[in-house]
C-alpha cells in the first residue's frame, strides 16, 4: 500500500516539477507548482513529517501561491514568444547540465556509507512529527533559530512593501483632480505619509475653501 | 519505501528546478524553480530525518520554508517594482544594477 502510494505521489511530484518548467503560460507554471506542492506534502506524510506536511499545503500552496497568482495576473503573465527562446545549443546544454546533476546526486546516494539508507527509517514511535515534539523543539532547543525566523520574516515583509511601493504618488492627472473628503476633514497643518515622502503635491494647509478654489481652477 | 527512493526522487526535482533556472527566461518562472530547489531539499531533509528517528531535519526544514518565503515575497516586489518602471521582464535584459 505504501509503494502504491509513494509511486503515484512521486510521479505527481515530477509531473508538477516538469510542468512548471516546460509550460510557457507562467500562470499554469504556477498552478503546476501547486499540484506538485500538494503531491510533495503526501510524500512528507509518508515519511511521517505530520506537522511539515499541514504547514507545506497551508504555508506553500495557501499562502505564497496565492501571492505569485496576484503577481503574475498584475504583471499580465507575458508569455514568452515560441521563437525567441534560448537558442537549441543553450537548452540541450542546460538539459545535459541537469542529468549531469543528476548523475552526481545519484552515485552520492548509491556510494553513501549510510546503512540505514536502505531501510525503511528508524522505529517509528507515537508522536514523531507530531506539532507537539516540533514545536517543543522549537520552544527549546530551537528557540534562536525561531525568533531569527520570525524576525526575518519581518524584515522581508517590511522589503517587500518598501521595494514595490508606488513611487512619486499619484502622478495621472486625473487623480491629481480629485480630492478626496478627508482633504478638508483634517486639521490645519497636518499630512498624509505620501505628503511625507514628497509624493503627492498638496492643498497649502489652509482653509477648505481655498483648496475648493484651487480645483476648480 | 527505502529512504533511498525518497533521496532519488529528491535529487530528480533538484535536478529539474536547476535546469528550469538555466532555460527559462521570466524571473517569475526562474523564483518558480527556486521553489522547486528549495522543495527537493527540504524532501531530502526530512528522510534524514525518518531515516535517524530525529526530529532535527524537521525543524531544517521548517525553516527553509521560512526563507523561501521570504524569498518570494522580496523577489515579487521586485518583480512588481520593475514592471512599474516598464523595464522588460526578462532576466536576459536585466543585466545591470543601475535603474
Amino acid at each position: 500500500m505504501a509503494e502504491v502510494l509513494f509511486f503515484l505521489t512521486a510521479i505527481a511530484t515530477l509531473g508538477g516539477a516538469v510542468g512548471v518548467i516546460a509550460l510557457r503560460n507562467p500562470f499554469y507554471s504556477v498552478l503546476a507548482l501547486v499540484v506538485h506542492l500538494i503531491s510533495l506534502a503526501m510524500l512528507f506524510l509518508l515519511l511521517r513529517a505530520e506537522f511539515v506536511a499541514a504547514a507545506q499545503v497551508i504555508v506553500y500552496a495557501g499562502a505564497v501561491m496565492v501571492l505569485y497568482v496576484f503577481v503574475v495576473s498584475y504583471v499580465g503573465g507575458s508569455e514568452e514568444p515560441i521563437g525567441v527562446g534560448p537558442s537549441r545549443g543553450f537548452r540541450v546544454a542546460s538539459v545535459a547540465f541537469g542529468g549531469a546533476l543528476f548523475l552526481v546526486l545519484a552515485i552520492a546516494i548509491l556510494g553513501s556509507g549510510l546503512k540505514a539508507i536502505d531501510s525503511q527509517g528508524a522505529p517509528y514511535v507515537s508522536g514523531f512529527g507530531s506539532p507537539g515534539a516540533i514545536g517543543k523543539l522549537l520552544l527549546t532547543d530551537f528557540l534562536l533559530p525561531f525568533e531569527v525566523a520570525s524576525f526575518l520574516l519581518l524584515v522581508a515583509a517590511v522589503g517587500a512593501v518598501t521595494l514595490a511601493r508606488r513611487r512619486g504618488g499619484l502622478e495621472t492627472p486625473g487623480e491629481l483632480a480629485t480630492y478626496s473628503a478627508l482633504d478638508f476633514l483634517r486639521p490645519a497643518g497636518t499630512g498624509t505619509m505620501a505628503e511625507g515622502v514628497g509624493g503627492r503635491r498638496r492643498l497649502p494647509a489652509a482653509t477648505p475653501e481655498s483648496g475648493t478654489e484651487d480645483a476648480r481652477a | 519505501m527505502n529512504i533511498a527512493w525518497f533521496l532519488t526522487v529528491s535529487a530528480l526535482i533538484f535536478c529539474v528546478g536547476a535546469g528550469g533556472v538555466m532555460t527559462r527566461r521570466n524571473p517569475l518562472v526562474v523564483l518558480l524553480c527556486l521553489e522547486l530547489m528549495l522543495n527537493a531539499a527540504n524532501l531530502a531533509l526530512i528522510a534524514f530525518s525518518r531515516m535517524h528517528g530525529n526530529h532535527d531535519g524537521q525543524i531544517f526544514a521548517i525553516v527553509v520554508m521560512v526563507v523561501a518565503a521570504c524569498e518570494v515575497t522580496v523577489g515579487l516586489g521586485v518583480i512588481v517594482a520593475m514592471y512599474r518602471r516598464r523595464v522588460p521582464i526578462d532576466v536576459d535584459e536585466l543585466r545591470e544594477l543601475q535603474g
